[in-house]
């Protein structure tokens, strides 16, 4: 019954409260508002506004490490990060002004005896005014943002692309690589049966040279390789609810739907190796080891993830792959490397 | 009206009513309670986020076997942010507040002695109550309530072997929300009838005040997009209960391929959003109203472009029905409808930002009277286009692609609709509490929980923004799987405890409500100098809202400060009702 004696401590506050408010007395009774309540809160909005302002500068400053590092790992991502860029830079701008008139006139308009309010009801052109311009400015976005999603989206063009299917279960993916054909093998749930633990249908001649995605020697962990500068295509697959494999460092996103197979495409530009040296990263990671020395844990370094970021249960906080972006030569040895499934069956 | 001196009994005046301002009083109340279980469920999951391994004897003592030890396990979370969602935007923020100020104010504002039908009114609230019992006793199945998200995507909610949540607790939030929309679907039938209806003498709809346009328009929303939604929650039963395949296909779990064949996900996506998009703007919108209201009225001042606020109700009504595709773009739809939909929705920002600007505007050279109502509307418009900006980057299929189903996300909505309609919400309260019970509200009280309500509502919103684009997916138990986001600890405990005192500050609300009920000074008949057509109403509640006659109206709501030729104020106050014929040599507005 310990929460029945939570409730009764929160009836007390509530009551304790008016109880206060009472004895005070401050209220007498007034309808309308004082002219000295007026003032408070005239001072006290500009206040909030400071507040607003204030938290927007510690987000930024303070959040300046905290955030993904501004180097896309992907040539695609870039496209996305000038639009972002943009469109931050106008949403900071207008919520910077829009909250300042906002508190302002709150502040110099301020209720005063005496003072009449000027009537003005109406302005066709000031109406026209902020119509037109976000009309303008929003063209301007549409068209700019249709065409890094064309970009992105977009990649019946590339050429010799790495074909991998990703599959997505509770509480974790696997992978299979193309293989040498670059052509994946049917597969269906129907078919899971045993070690066959993505349905792979083996008496399809595409099936045979596919790399299904081990536990790498000597790890606990698979570690889903990707080449620098070619053109990778998700071909995602989900054995029970939905998935969303998110690689945000490569700014990449796609739900994983049982029932179907969906795509998304990018090209990593930015190796492991080389985003470990990247300073965003730096800084980021020693922050972070600082703070897991201090709670006593191994320190880490960095690493790409693909993360699950739709709801799919329990442990859907846990549903992790760690990706590894080689130079193309080494990616091509560890795939040489890797057994297909005519060599494990 | 023929039964005005009808005896009522307890039963027909307190419990049974079919006046639409007890039934009003009704659904507030109501409202209140699922939001006092709606918000503390947000600071226990808030605990969790910034405590991950901490134990704390409150989680224990309310969540029992799901809170062993001071902890909740991963299961109870997903619950509580799924029905902590479910609560809030229908219960606390769709009938709670469309339901209580639309039944209070469109008989009143526009001269009618009650709803067009009070007997539906009743059924209406009734089926409310209902499905609001239904939904907090779902809380306690042994499998735990539903904890699929609100938007309970199958094939999460629809199979129990995925997750506990989709058992029975699973099943009672289906029923719950299907008599919910039954119960919307005959308010919002009622609201329409009885504005184009019921409005009195010289009531032309150019001369509605903008809350009754808001709760006019939001009911045709809510009657065009609530069944799509109840067909989506039928199809869902017949899944989960009938072995039909709407939803499902290809699945295989807990070691077997189950039966499913050719259904899709994504249709019930399309279903759900269907109704989801423009149920933000059903919460919205009577927020949107109340707030033009307190604002005309407060500044003194006509809201600024009238007409122009019209157009953009119904632009925004009309475009939130074909967006919902924005919250599709990463599901596998075809790439070429995220580009239909990311240029219906960057639309939505015109009239959008007509509004804002023309809330600034109203305040500008206005004599502002910063009563509790007043701040919270002003506080409104500033977290209404703090969210809104960002719509910007996540309407923009590119740039959702890395945001989507992040904490910023989450950020985004919980300020534009959430924080936003709630703040709506307690200014409507404040501001026609006097027409409720005919007392004043506490003062001094209003003020402390709007300065702490504001200031904890950005204090947990806006940082939580950056945490999001620092990756961190939203329904997470913990993100303490992953050393990339171990720097972000800090700034949850920052958010946690902003949340824990804005929690705690409904307390002083809820202190001032009640005891205001009984013990609050006696109102006047209009206590804010307003123009509109309720505060002619006598302050005692009468069945059939006037004696005599219905008063006729002459101009429309917003005649703060007109003056005359000479500059000189019309009949020596700031404020001429609707009831005022036009006098020699004014024009109308």
């Amino acid at each position: 019954m310990k929460a029945l004696f939570f409730i009764i401590i929160f009836v007390v506050i509530a009551v304790a409260c008016w109880q206060f408010v009472k004895l005070l007395g401050l209220t007498k009774g007034d309808q309308t508002t004082t002219e000295k309540e007026n003032n408070i809160n005239g001072w006290l909005m500009l206040g909030l506004l400071g507040f607003i302002y204030g938290l927007m500068l510690y987000s930024m400053y303070g959040a300046k490490d905290m955030l993904l590092p501004q180097l896309s790992a992907s040539a695609e991502g870039e496209h996305i990060d000038v639009l972002f860029k943009m469109t931050m830079t106008l949403v900071l701008v207008v919520q910077f002004a829009m909250q300042f008139f906002i508190f302002y006139f709150t502040f110099r308009y301020r209720g005063i005896k005496g003072r009449k309010a000027y009537f003005f009801a109406d302005s066709h052109k000031l109406e026209m005014i902020w119509t037109i311009t976000p009309a303008i400015v929003l063209a301007g976005l549409i068209i700019y943002g249709l065409w890094t999603w064309n970009n992105v989206m977009d990649s019946s063009d590339a050429e010799n692309p790495l074909i991998i299917e990703l599959y997505a279960k509770q509480f974790q993916w696997e992978a299979r690589y193309a293989g040498a054909d670059n052509e994946l093998g049917t597969a269906s749930v129907r078919m899971i049966e045993g070690t066959n633990t993505m349905g792979v249908d083996f008496s399809d001649k595409n099936a045979t040279d596919d790399v299904p995605l081990m536990v790498g020697e000597g790890k606990f962990v698979k570690e889903l390789h990707l080449p620098k500068g070619r053109k990778v295509i998700f071909k995602l697959r989900s054995q029970d609810v939905l998935h969303s494999a998110f690689m945000p460092h490569f700014r990449a996103q796609m739900n994983c739907v049982p029932g179907m197979v969906t795509q998304i495409a990018f090209t990593p530009s930015v190796t492991t190796a080389e985003m470990r040296l990247n300073e965003d990263t730096q800084a980021k990671f020693e922050h972070i080891n600082e703070l897991r020395k201090e709670k006593g844990e191994e320190t880490v370094e960095f690493d790409y993830l693909l993360l699950c970021n739709k709801i799919c249960g329990s442990s859907h906080y846990n549903m992790q792959l760690k990706i590894i972006v080689d130079e193309e030569a080494d990616f091509n040895k560890w795939l040489a490397g890797q057994k297909t499934f005519a060599q494990l069956n | 009206m023929s039964d005005h001196h009808h005896k009522e009994t307890f039963v027909t005046k307190y419990i049974f009513s079919q006046d639409h301002k007890m039934i009003a009083k009704q659904y507030l109340i109501t409202g209140i309670i699922m939001g006092v279980i709606g918000v503390f469920m947000s600071m226990l999951f808030r605990l969790q986020l910034a405590y991950p391994e901490q134990s704390f004897s409150i989680i224990e003592a309310f969540l029992g076997r799901a809170g062993e030890g001071g902890v909740m396990t991963p299961d109870m979370y997903l619950s509580l942010v799924t029905i902590h969602g479910t609560i809030m935007v229908f219960f606390v923020l769709t009938a709670g507040l469309s339901g209580t100020f639309s039944n209070l104010l469109i008989p009143l504002q526009i001269g009618a002695r009650d709803m067009a039908s009070g007997f539906l009114n009743m059924i209406s609230y009734w089926l409310f109550f209902i499905s609001s019992v239904v939904m907090v006793i779902s809380l306690f199945v042994e499998t735990g309530p539903a904890s699929a998200g609100w938007t309970i995507y199958p094939p999460l909610s629809a199979l129990p072997q995925a997750i506990a949540g989709s058992g029975l607790g699973m099943t009672l939030w289906l029923v719950s929300m299907a008599i919910f929309i039954a119960s919307s679907l005959m308010g919002a039938l009622n609201y329409i009838v009885t504005v184009l209806n019921l409005r009195t003498l010289g009531m032309k709809m150019t001369r509605l005040p903008l809350t009754i346009w808001a709760f006019f328009v939001t009911a045709i929303i809510g009657v065009v997009s609530f069944p799509v939604l109840l067909s989506a929650a039928l199809l869902l039963i017949f899944d989960r209960s009938f072995g039909t395949s709407f939803f499902l296909s290809d699945i295989f779990i807990s070691g077997e391929v189950l039966h499913y064949k050719g259904g899709s996900p994504i249709l019930f996506e399309h279903l759900f959003w269907f109704l989801g998009h423009p149920e933000v703007y059903i919460v919205i919108l009577p927020a949107l109203g109340i707030t033009s209201e307190i604002i005309a009225t407060n500044s003194r001042k006509p809201i600024f472009g009238y007409r122009a606020m019209i157009m953009s109700i119904i632009a925004i009504a009309f475009l939130s029905t074909i967006v919902w595709g924005h919250h599709m773009f990463v599901t596998g739809m075809n790439p070429f409808l995220g580009s239909v939909f990311t240029f219906t929705t960057l639309l939505i920002a015109i009239p959008s930002a007509v509004k804002g600007f023309n809330y600034i505007t109203t305040l500008w050279k206005g004599n502002l009277q910063l009563n509790p109502a007043m701040l919270f509307s002003i506080g409104l418009v500033s977290t209404f286009i703090t969210g809104g900006v960002t719509g910007l980057i996540l309407g923009d299929s590119a740039l959702d692609i890395n945001v989507h189903d992040t904490m910023f996300v989450v950020a985004h909505f919980h300020l534009v609709m959430g924080v936003s309609a709630i703040l709506g919400m307690f200014a409507g309260v404040y501001h026609w509490f006097p027409k409720l019970y005919g007392r004043m509200m506490n003062k001094d009280l209003g003020y402390l929980h709007f300065w702490l309500t504001a200031i904890s509502a950005y204090g947990v919103f806006f940082p939580m923004h950056f945490v999001g684009l620092a990756g961190l997916p939203r329904r997470y138990y913990n993100n303490t799987a992953f050393p990339i986001f171990d720097d972000l600890m800090e700034i949850n405990v920052v958010m946690t405890i902003f949340a824990i005192v804005g929690g705690l500050a409904q307390l002083i609300f809820l202190s001032n409500f009640f005891f205001s009920i009984y013990k609050g000074k006696k109102a006047s008949m209009n206590p804010w100098n307003a123009n509109t057509l309720e505060w002619t109403a006598p302050v005692e509640h009468m069945h059939g809202n006037w004696p005599g006659e219905i008063p006729a109206v002459h101009r429309w709501s917003y005649d703060y400060s007109k003056t005359d030729k000479n500059g000189e104020l019309w009949g020596d106050q700031d404020f001429t009702p609707q009831t005022v014929p036009i006098r020699d040599g004014e024009e109308e507005f």
